[in-house]
């Protein structure tokens, strides 16, 4: 990997391009700003995509100002550790084809990434200017979804090579960012990949979860596209292990299986009044407008539309789910989360657009109870403030009950967002496979292979709810291991 | 694409559709559903699996023209095709040999109660069958359940056929007349409700299948819950069979109205 890097490097068009600006010059250069739809007039549309993208005069300015470093610290805050400095390097020079090639290299959707990635915890985070020079990290994200937009509206998007067919049969299950990585290499090694997905549409949480005004279907729709050309075949409508079970799979000649069925099981808190009408999980909610449509009159899917909408929880998934009710038309859209803003596990990104949208924040409080009307819709709620106490297991610090601060607020819809377990169906179908008490697969972290030799598991089934480019990365390891492990098995049946 | 191959009206609002789906033929068994989407635009509606034929490669379906959906999949001909339908869906019955059977079926309840019909003769027990509805008419699969049962009974409200009467009256008779050793019950939640409260006096276990609300069917959304034993659960992967005896069915019915106000529009703007 070092050696790689220094290689790449010692190009002599990076050589050149490092000499042309001095290091003085780069960092002091602002960071450049995302343009973003009016808020006012974005929260109209449920479609229209907040960010706007950079131009190609911005993108080049941003990637002059990475110094292209001799330790690019930066890539170790990457999960699958894309070439950053070559890929930007390669915009500031112009030559945007060849960065998005080098995102290619190690992921499979970077157009995804660029746009839904936590960059400020991970690749951002590592960078010189927010380590070293505590300035504002090169804008890695915005450059990246810059280098894959610019691809995919070139209509240039390159079909990689794949090797000559092998015959042989291997399923991934479910259609998440694990699967379609996975699947990606896997047709580029010449294996004959089927992808099959319970729900009627492919994309696993990109289609039914992550709202269009965050990632437009169509970016997903280009990354499937290439899938298909490729070979990659997509069976929808199909419950592995219900419609079909492991064993008839195998008996159709299936070598080998790649579990990722990520992590769809909804919590909810068990408070009294929790099963009112108007009180949903955000899968539900978020489900019934983007991928039923609710929220079009053409559409039958019903969704309901409150005037005072409360979202529990401060992830992506309740800043998605409170914007949402925003653009539905609530008059009041609010966050309930226990914690303080500090701590809320969202991007930074959204919680600002949040804020620009009008969301309220109720940090530092908690639900204990629904009360609802003679229909039994839910009417109003009751909340308890919180305080911080000391750090937890996991270094935040624990909020703590402020004694007799209950007081109550009007609701007509609740959203429930704090969170999913690892979805049940596949564990259930084969009760040998090893799990461990959360109910995620248990697997080798290298080769991401489970108890059962045939069967690999990645995402958010092994993980709980993680990201998107864990699972990525998570997709491709597996992979690997499944690769060795096939050719290795085909190998010794042959002798 | 699913294509629907034989289609049957039983009644002005019920009819039976037989829609080619192999593999859910071979890997169903009584007590399990399906969730199928008529076209692009169409919701996601739970249906169970009255039949299949594993040769034929087909399932029947009996749906009740109940609102926007179901009259439209009521108004599909022979040779048109379902775009989405998934499944087998939820757990299957428990069956075993238990003695004697006391099956109540109401409404279309009927039609998901003729495979566990079924399959408790097949396992060597008496089954005793209490069919209940409004009117004649609505009196589906008597034919049918007539074939797996040791008796059938008929009451209607109406007392246009069988018995007038309720459902819970027509069981209560048998319960007084022999030792019965389980009870199952489909159809609407306040039939469910009565037969539950009444078998509970005589102590007798009993499986209650339930029609909430859902999309995705896969444990997925939440949108199927129901208390059951003071504990929330998913009817989709849990059920959408409970023992009755502990289920809330005043929560579930409830529920089932969850989107009353949106279904009317919806059922206006079709119709206007
Ligand atoms: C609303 C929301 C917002 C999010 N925002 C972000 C974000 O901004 N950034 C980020 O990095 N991450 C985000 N995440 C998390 C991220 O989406 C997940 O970590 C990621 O999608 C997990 O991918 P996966 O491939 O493991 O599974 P999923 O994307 O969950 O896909 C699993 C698929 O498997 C299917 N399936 C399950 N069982 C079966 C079976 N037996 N047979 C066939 N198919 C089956 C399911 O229907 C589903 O489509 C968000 C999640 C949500 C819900
Ligand atoms: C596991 C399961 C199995 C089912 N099996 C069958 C079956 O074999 N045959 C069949 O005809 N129906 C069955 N149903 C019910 C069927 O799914 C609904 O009737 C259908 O979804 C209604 O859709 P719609 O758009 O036509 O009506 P809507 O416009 O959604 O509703 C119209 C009216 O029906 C009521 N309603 C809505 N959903 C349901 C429901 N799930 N159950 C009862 N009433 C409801 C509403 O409150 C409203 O008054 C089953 C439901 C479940 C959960
Ligand atoms: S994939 Fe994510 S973490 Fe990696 S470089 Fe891109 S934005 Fe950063
Ligand atoms: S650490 Fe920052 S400045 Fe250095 S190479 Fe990476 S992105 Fe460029
Ligand atoms: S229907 Fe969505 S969880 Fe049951």
């Amino acid at each position: 990997m070092k050696e790689y890097l220094k290689i790449e490097r010692d190009q002599e068009w990076r050589d050149q391009l490092r000499k042309k600006i001095k290091n003085k010059e780069r960092t002091t250069q602002e960071r450049v700003s995302m343009t973003s739809l009016d808020p006012m007039e974005r929260i109209k549309y449920q479609d229209r995509e907040v960010n706007l993208g950079l131009n190609m005069e911005q993108a080049q300015r941003e990637a002059s100002r990475c110094m292209d470093c001799v330790n690019p610290t930066c890539i170790e805050g990457c999960p699958v550790s894309i070439n950053i400095p070559k890929f930007i390097k390669n915009i500031e020079r112009g030559e945007v084809l060849e960065a998005a090639k080098t995102l290619k290299e190690t992921s499979a959707l970077p157009a995804v990434c660029g746009r839904v990635c936590p960059q400020e915890k991970q690749c951002e985070a590592q960078c010189f200017y927010t380590l070293k020079l505590k300035k504002e990290p090169v804008a890695i994200g915005y450059l990246e979804r810059f280098a894959a937009d610019f691809e995919q509206q070139s209509g240039a998007v390159s079909v990689p090579e794949t090797a000559p067919k092998k015959q042989v049969k291997v399923a991934a299950i479910g259609s998440g960012p694990a699967s379609l990585s996975f699947a990606g290499d896997m047709i580029k090694l010449g294996y004959d990949v089927t992808v099959f997905e319970a729900l009627h549409e492919v994309g696993g949480v990109l289609k039914y979860g992550i709202p269009e005004f965050r990632l437009p279907n169509h970016v997903v729709d280009v990354e499937l596209e290439s899938l298909a050309k490729m070979g990659v075949k997509f069976e929808r409508n199909f419950i592995v292990g219900r419609t079909a079970s492991f064993d008839d799979l195998k008996a159709e000649g299936y070598q080998a299986f790649f579990v990722a069925s990520g992590a769809g099981l909804p919590r909810f808190m068990n408070i009294p009044g929790e099963n009112y009408n108007g009180i949903l999980s955000s899968n539900e909610y978020l489900t019934r407008v983007n991928l039923m449509n609710a929220a079009k009159e053409e559409f039958d899917t019903p969704v309901l539309k409150g005037q005072n909408v409360a979202v529990i929880g401060g992830g992506n998934t309740a800043m998605d789910s409170v914007r949402t009710a925003k653009r539905l038309g609530a008059e009041r859209a609010m966050i309930i989360y226990r914690r303080s803003r500090e701590e809320m596990p969202a991007r930074v990104e959204e919680v600002l657009h949040a804020e620009e949208e009008g969301i309220e924040f109720l940090n530092l409080n908690n639900p204990v109870e629904y009360f609802a009307d003679e229909n039994g819709r839910v009417s109003k709620m009751r909340v308890q403030r919180m305080e911080l106490g000391e750090p937890d297991a996991s270094g935040r610090r624990r909020p703590v009950v402020v004694e007799g601060s209950e007081y109550d607020i009007p609701v007509d819809v609740v959203v429930v967002a704090i969170g999913v377990s690892p979805n049940p169906l596949v564990p259930s179908e084969l009760p040998e496979l090893k799990v461990s008490r959360w109910g995620t697969i248990e697997v080798d972290p290298e080769t991401m292979q489970s108890s059962k030799p045939e069967l690999f598991a990645g995402g958010d089934i092994v993980r709980g709810g993680a990201t998107v480019i864990l699972a990525m990365g998570d997709g491709r390891k597996a992979a690997a291991g499944m690769h060795k492990y096939l050719s290795q098995k085909n190998e010794t049946a042959a002798n | 694409m699913y294509q629907i191959v034989q289609k049957e009206q039983f009644s002005e609002n019920v009819v039976k559709l037989v829609v080619h789906a192999p593999r859910i033929a071979r890997s169903r068994k009584p007590g399990h559903f399906i969730i199928l989407r008529i076209d692009e635009k169409g919701e996601r509606i739970p249906l169970t699996i009255a039949e299949a034929n594993i040769e034929a490669g087909t399932i029947t379906l009996v749906v009740q023209n109940v609102g926007v959906s179901s009259k439209r999949l009521c108004a599909m001909n022979v040779g048109d095709q379902i775009l989405d339908l998934v499944g087998p869906l939820g757990k299957a019955t428990h069956i075993s040999e238990v003695g004697t059977v006391l099956a109540c079926g109401g409404g279309v309840g009927i039609a998901p109660l003729l495979p566990i019909v079924e399959g408790f003769k097949k396992a060597g027990n008496r089954v005793v069958t209490v069919l209940a509805a409004r009117t004649k008419e609505l009196i589906i699969l008597e034919k049918e359940i007539r074939q797996w049962s040791d008796e059938v009974i008929i009451m209607t409200d109406d007392g246009s056929y069988g018995t007038k009467g309720l459902v819970t009256q027509g069981a209560e008779e048998i319960i007084k007349r022999e030792k019965v050793d389980e009870c199952v019950t489909i159809g609407p939640a306040v039939m469910m409700k009565f037969v539950a409260l009444l078998t509970q006096k005589y102590e007798i276990p009993t499986q209650a299948s339930l029609n909430a609300i859902m999309v995705d069917g896969t444990g997925m959304c939440g949108a199927c819950r129901a208390s059951v034993g003071g504990q929330t659960k998913f009817t989709c992967i849990d059920g959408p069979e409970f023992n009755a005896h502990q289920i809330d069915f005043d929560e579930l019915i409830l529920r089932l109205g969850g989107y009353k106000a949106e279904e009317k529009q919806a059922w206006e703007r079709a119709n206007s």
